[in-house]
């Protein structure tokens, strides 16, 4: 079965970079520390780039976005204890979103394990729920195939995290170099090629639909299935809704496309799914943050459903049609049964829903008072910077706001935390971003709060040369929650009041990391900071946008309430069946 | 509540129970009794988990999410009519040289046996399905029963098929 024995003895640490060197890893964000430190010896003198991170959790999120930004399995690295436990908010965040992911951690001595020894953490226990699968390496000869498995985990079928421990004495032992030329994994059996019959059965069920709605998620954008998605659109014209992990899976421009549903969806894209008679679901797990009320969602559809991961057809909404495979096969299959003449006219649908759009088109407050509005300095974020570049948020209202006002034109080109809703992803996100794509323009739309998480990792783009955009959209507090305390709580800010307009100086904490910092107040600043921090390309730059701490994300469905009851704005609610308002 | 029986399939490496245990921990799903051993294969384990669910769509859940662990080779749901399944029990009864007698009548009538006597105590050993189980403790309980314990329940398919052979055990490499 080894087809390459070259006899060659390596200490675990070399054998642990020999195989990442023979998976293909070129960058490994990380920090070393006593447990995993055999490790950096040989790394030092590897052909793949190290990059050294202020924070385990910033090296975690880094890798997320250079896998986002690559298509290629990120990789992080961390001693044993705190270091691996400071991975733990990434790794789940990558659990949630489906993020190809390999950490690799060091672990105290075999002989300590168990023993509560320095710096000991049980992180493979710690991680059970929130990985695809985990190693704990004890024995030298194992860490080549640890690595391999772990790197077909993370990439093929739905993807995902794999953490691979490995105790400090492994790293320091010596073995003989064995690499096997396949890897083995019998209780791993991805379906990849969908079931013909339930392809048919999908076309037929669409053909005799009256109101359809292709409801497209993130799988969409994993499998890379874009161009037969877009096939299918043209073939069929059925309208289309793209969650925000799809966002750009088809151009916001299509005519098709009626934009991101759920809790801050878009009227028209709400719409879509309430009065549907059928939901083709693809790559999608109907998160209660789309489904509001799971009892009341689309309420009048038969759905199909087809996803890579079985779990999720019919976990949460019956489907009638549950496909299982690879979304790029089942796509490929599904056209084959469509030529343009064989939908019925669904015009009147497709109308419907234009009107809607028409009617409720997500548009931004202006500027009152010189005083800046979130929305309107996102829009021209987008406007002047194009669709050309990678965008990244944080997690909250500038995120939902960067949803629905930025030029979401190209696939794959819009990275958020979505599943996990994790803040502080931004920065970290976009410097992964950024050594995943050097030559492009890769820009961070985060907030105050979320900014003040993990914005060390400016210090790391300094030293690296990794020069990246982040916009900091400064309410001044903790937007979304504090939203949602004026919309439930009375008006109550128990604890949302950042006071960031004069603590920290953005300005100078930029600069004291190595970056640009530049500042807006007004809407006639917002144009020539954006354009300033174009033409700046050595170096990072941190645009603060000084905004309106009363602005809210609208549409919103209330957290447990029906899609039904959405509201365009504070008590006011779209009118469904005319459309225009 | 309705039980149902899940035989599964499994590599043989430490953490899997600990894996199988978390997802139905965290996913809120019941177990009534679990028991693991090694197979005819010593690389397998094999885990018979005993679950109660509101309903098919639930079970239905719990198989997809075992079958999503890496180590898990094969689920399958072992029905009451197509499978042979048992239990262990030791039960220590109280017993006088007046009731002991009675006691050993009951426990030859459920082929049970009996493991330990003393003065004032009998222990039986008693295998069976947890119905057969369940009328055998019934009979007891007017003796006084001191101490119980009992394994989980155990089950294989009837037939000569093996979950082996199910699993179609694919020793090729994935990609």
């Amino acid at each position: 079965m080894t087809s390459e024995q070259s006899q060659q003895m390596l200490t675990g640490a070399q054998a642990l970079i020999e195989s990442l060197e023979r998976v293909g890893v070129e960058v490994i964000f990380g920090i070393p520390g006593g447990a995993i430190l055999p490790a950096y010896d040989p790394l030092y003198d590897s052909k793949i780039r190290h990059i050294l991170c202020r924070h385990e959790q910033g090296a975690g999120h880094a890798a997320e976005g250079y896998a986002n930004a690559t298509g290629k399995v990120g990789v992080c690295m961390a001693t044993s204890g705190p270091g691996a436990t400071n991975l733990v908010t990434a790794i789940g965040n990558a659990y949630m979103d489906s993020v190809p992911l390999v950490a690799i951690t060091g672990q105290v001595a075999g002989t300590a394990i168990g023993t509560d020894a320095f710096q000991e953490a049980d992180i493979r226990g710690i991680t059970f729920p929130i990985t695809k699968h985990s190693y704990l390496i004890t024995d030298v000869k194992d860490i080549p195939r640890a690595i391999q498995e772990a790197f077909v985990l993370a990439k093929s079928g739905r993807p995902g995290p794999v953490l691979v421990d490995i105790a400090k004495d492994a790293l320091a032992a010596s073995a003989v170099f064995e690499w096997e030329n396949e890897v083995i994994l019998p209780g791993y059996r991805p379906t990849i090629k969908p079931h013909l019959r339930q392809i048919r059965e999908a076309a037929n069920l669409i053909k005799s639909s009256q109101r359809p709605v292709l409801y497209v998620g993130g799988g969409v954008c994993k499998s890379n299935a874009y161009q037969q998605l877009g096939e299918l659109v043209s073939l069929t014209g059925i309208p289309v809704v793209t969650t925000l992990m799809a966002l750009g899976a088809i151009p916001s421009s299509h005519r098709l496309n009626y934009g991101m549903p759920g809790m801050h969806g878009t009227v028209a894209a709400v719409g879509a799914l309430q009065k549907a008679d059928l939901l083709i679901a693809l790559g999608t797990r109907f998160d209660d943050r789309v489904t509001g009320l799971l009892e009341t969602f689309a309420p009048g559809a038969k759905v199909i459903h087809a996803d890579i991961d079985p779990a999720e057809i019919s976990k949460k909404r019956n489907a009638d049609v549950p496909i299982v495979g690879d979304l790029s096969h089942t796509l490929a299959a599904l056209n084959q049964h469509f030529t343009s003449q064989d939908m019925p006219d669904i015009s009147s649908w497709v109308n419907y829903l234009d009107n809607l759009r028409d009617s409720y088109r997500p548009d931004y407050a202006p500027c009152v008072d010189e005083m800046l509005s979130p929305e309107f300095v996102i829009k021209r974020i987008g406007e002047l910077v194009g669709s050309d570049a990678y965008y990244v948020t944080g997690v909250g209202q500038h995120q939902m706001w960067s949803a629905h006002l930025l030029p979401h034109e190209k696939p794959g080109h819009f990275f958020t935390s979505g599943g996990a809703g994790t803040m502080g992803y931004c920065v970290p996100a976009t410097m992964g971003a950024k050594v995943g794509r050097p030559d492009a323009a890769v820009w961070g739309i985060d907030g105050d709060g979320c900014f003040q998480m993990t914005n060390q990792e400016l210090v790391t783009c300094a030293l690296n040369q990794i020069p990246i955009k982040i916009a900091v959209i400064n309410n001044q507090s903790l937007g979304m929650v504090r939203q949602w305390q004026s919309l439930f709580f009375n008006e109550r800010y128990s604890n949302t009041d950042l006071y960031s307009t004069s603590v920290p100086d953005f300005t100078k904490l930029a600069e004291a990391m190595g970056a640009v910092g530049l500042r807006a107040t007004t809407p006639s600043e917002v144009d020539e900071v954006i354009k300033q921090a174009m033409a700046i390309n050595d170096r990072s730059v941190i645009m603060e946008f000084v905004v309106d701490a009363d602005a809210m994300v609208w549409p919103m469905v209330a957290a447990g309430a029906s899609n039904d009851d959405l509201m365009v704005a504070l008590d006011s609610t779209p009118d469904w069946n005319g459309g225009a308002k | 509540m309705k039980k149902h029986t899940l035989s599964i399939l499994v590599q043989n490496r430490p953490g899997v129970l600990a894996r199988i245990a978390g997802l139905f921990a965290r996913r809120g799903y019941n177990i009534e009794s679990l028991a693991v051993g090694v197979t005819e294969d010593l690389e397998l384990s094999r885990i018979t988990i005993m679950v109660s669910v509101e309903n098919e769509l639930v079970l239905e859940q719990i198989v997809k999410q075992l079958n999503k662990l890496i180590e898990v080779l094969k689920v399958i749901e072992l029905e009451d009519e197509h499978a042979v399944q048992r239990e262990l029990m030791l039960i220590k009864v109280k017993a006088d040289p007046a009731t002991r007698g009675q006691i050993i009548e009951i426990v030859n009538l459920f082929r049970g046996r009996t493991v330990d006597v003393q003065i004032d105590s009998v222990t039986i050993e008693a295998t069976g399905s947890p119905q057969k189980l369940s009328a055998l403790l019934q009979m007891l309980h007017p003796f006084g029963v001191r101490e119980l314990v009992q394994s989980g329940l155990v089950a294989l398919g009837r037939g000569s098929k093996s979950l082996a052979d199910r699993a179609k055990i694919n020793r090729r490499g994935v990609l």
